[in-house]
């Protein structure tokens, strides 16, 4: 652009006048939602580009796991989105199967699905509340905090952990669950719309919380395509699309459920799918709990290389007492190929790329964080909102560190 | 499947200079490409209506050090509206540069990125080809085999010094990289029949 000699109208038309300055953003900021620097250009209030530095909280999990074995790598997955650890892990599992050939008992995938959409509200109510202070709402998080504090307690029931579950295995999930148990969790989802409502209450209509997030950070269809998107920043913006749907794994084709949509792509509607996504996912909860009630059964395969034999077997039998030593030391083998497994996780295409050498440890894994795309379209979201908006828009991206530095 | 083999014949068909050859396995489609091709056959997959891979999934690296070009860059794609996915791989070194496809995907600048830092593979005409997920000034390229998993150096907050100080990697105990893998069967392989062979026989 040629800078107007005579407009003196605005001083700051010239490019040799004008001057933007550099702040910096976190690492150590409650709206960077972990550890985030992000090195804003400003001028005046008005961000002109965003270059965010990541990797503070890169742990090398993908050179971990090429040394260990298959199920010692498992672990690893819970600290990815340390949010709704469960989700990862099935990933990584359904990669293995699919390699592997695995068979997973009818059971065993219903409690899959039951704790995937536990993590699913785990990550929503979250995301929500957060993204609310982010904006300077304090309630919701108190309010929404209490219950996931109760689903962090069926995590424990299910797994002996709160977070870094390592519930679901190779073949299925590591233990069956207690009656009592899944009676509890149909009585938290009876309960559970209410709080959405109340939160709701608090926020839906709420003057300040529309002015800081309507029109904000506005995706659109073409947006979405180029930058990579998927899971609710996709459907934010009014594309159905959604893993569970059109490529469904376990037993989501069995399960009735809506896919909310947005209109807008902004921020405000990607908060009003994750309500609605809450909503869902808990009616997909009542249906796994009625099918888990007429569906008793073994939740890892019978007489498998890859799951331990029954402890009552092992008092009985050498070889079963062989298979668990070498299950637990040597591992299992995995046949040689590749093969990507993604499912859907509440921040969007959570996927696993692994390649095997048809030895006892993964060759390679590559771990697609959806978060990763989200924030690199940072700089193009971000540009010329103010510099307020930044963490509206951070808050709405759904960006959790432990997945996207690895 | 058949489809998903069509498919891959209609992409190698159509791009003859860039996509060499596909194959199925577990339903999956890959193609294996040129690098010097690659702009051309990503465009190709993302506008032709049979194609419509408007989703770049992921890009990544593998390191296979024995072989002469020892990369692998795997680029995943995925079409929102046909409901399908394809892999597209590459062969390439440290010295030979891959064409980036950031033009095409912006997303793909930061998976470049990546696969550079973890890697050290070259991306051309990239628009910021820095490291991303490492240290500030860290040296190597970590996702190699033949990086040590403990790294090169460690760091620590040095009171004296007031600042954070690296040094080289000491281990109160050696890694011990153990090998399970047995001698006699392996997990895989049904249970050969228990007799010794002649020799050892008394």
């Amino acid at each position: 652009m040629t800078p107007v000699a005579d407009d003196s109208s605005n001083a700051l038309a010239s490019p040799e006048e004008k001057r933007t300055f550099t702040i910096n953003f976190g690492p150590q900021h409650p709206a960077a939602h972990g550890v985030l620097r992000l090195v804003l250009e400003m001028d005046g209030e008005i961000v002109e580009r965003v270059d965010p530095h990541i990797g503070l909280l890169h742990r090398g999990t993908e050179k971990l796991i090429e040394y260990k074995t298959y199920l010692q790598a498992l672990p690893y997955f819970d600290r990815l989105d340390y949010v709704a650890p469960m989700n990862q892990e099935h990933a990584f599992c359904l990669a293995i199967e699919k390699l592997a050939g695995i068979e997973v008992p009818r059971r065993a995938r219903i409690i899959r699905v039951l704790y995937s959409e536990l993590g699913r509200i785990l990550n929503h109510i979250l995301n929500i509340t957060t993204q609310a202070m982010d904006v300077g709402a304090m309630t919701p998080i108190t309010w929404g905090f209490e219950e996931r504090e109760k689903l962090m307690v069926f995590y424990e029931r299910a797994s002996g952990s709160r977070m870094h579950a390592a519930y679901v295995r190779p073949g299925g999930v590591h233990q069956d669950l207690p009656e009592k148990l899944i009676d509890d969790i149909e009585e938290w989802c009876g309960q559970y719309p209410r709080v959405v409502d109340d939160i709701e209450g608090l926020l839906t209509e709420n003057r300040i919380f529309k002015q800081r997030n309507v029109d904000i950070g506005v995706v659109t269809q073409e947006d979405a395509f180029k930058w990579g998107f998927s899971g609710v920043m996709v459907r934010g913006s009014g594309l159905a699309w959604d893993l569970r749907r059109s490529q469904p794994y376990e037993i989501y084709n069995e399960l009735k459920f809506q896919i909310p949509l947005g209109k807008n792509g902004d921020c405000y509607d990607r908060y009003l799918c994750r309500i609605e996504e809450m909503r869902e996912s808990v009616k997909l909860m009542q249906q796994c709990v009625a099918l888990l009630r007429k569906n008793p059964g073994p939740v890892l395969p019978e007489n498998s290389k890859f799951a331990p034999p029954r402890r009552a077997e092992m008092k009985q039998s050498m070889e079963a007492l062989i298979h668990h030593f070498k299950l637990y030391t040597e591992g299992f083998h995995v046949p040689a190929g590749e093969t990507y497994a993604a499912v859907e996780a509440p921040k969007g295409e959570f996927g696993v790329y692994l390649v095997a050498d048809g030895g006892n440890r993964p060759y390679r894994v590559k771990i697609r964080a959806p978060g990763f795309p989200h924030l690199a379209a940072m700089d193009y979201l971000c540009k010329g909102h103010m510099l307020a908006d930044v963490s509206a828009v951070l808050g709405s991206l759904d960006i959790v560190f432990g997945e996207i530095d690895r | 499947m058949s489809d998903v083999n069509a498919l891959g014949a209609h992409i190698v068909s159509s791009q003859p200079g860039a996509a060499l050859s596909h194959s199925v396995a577990q339903g999956e489609l890959t193609v294996c490409a040129n690098a010097s091709g690659i702009l051309s056959l990503i465009t190709f997959l993302r506008d032709d209506p049979r194609c419509r891979f408007t989703t770049l999934i992921d890009i990544c690296g593998v390191d296979y050090p024995e072989r002469a070009r020892r990369f692998d860059v795997v680029y995943h794609l995925l079409s929102m509206h046909l409901n399908h996915r394809v892999r597209i791989k590459l062969e390439t070194e440290e010295q030979n540069p891959v064409p980036s496809i950031a033009s095409i995907f912006p997303c793909a600048d930061w998976f470049e990125r990546e696969a550079f830092d973890m890697y050290g593979i070259v991306f051309s005409n990239h628009p910021d080809l820095r490291r991303i997920l490492t240290d500030y000034g860290f040296q190597g390229f970590p996702l190699r085999k033949d990086f040590p998993l403990s790294g090169h150096v460690e760091v620590r907050y040095d009171a004296e010094q007031q600042r954070v100080v690296y040094e080289p990697v000491k281990l109160m105990q050696a890694f011990r990289s153990f090998d399970f893998l047995s001698p006699w069967e392996g997990m895989t392989h049904q249970a050969a029949d228990d007799e010794k062979p002649e020799a050892a026989k008394p």
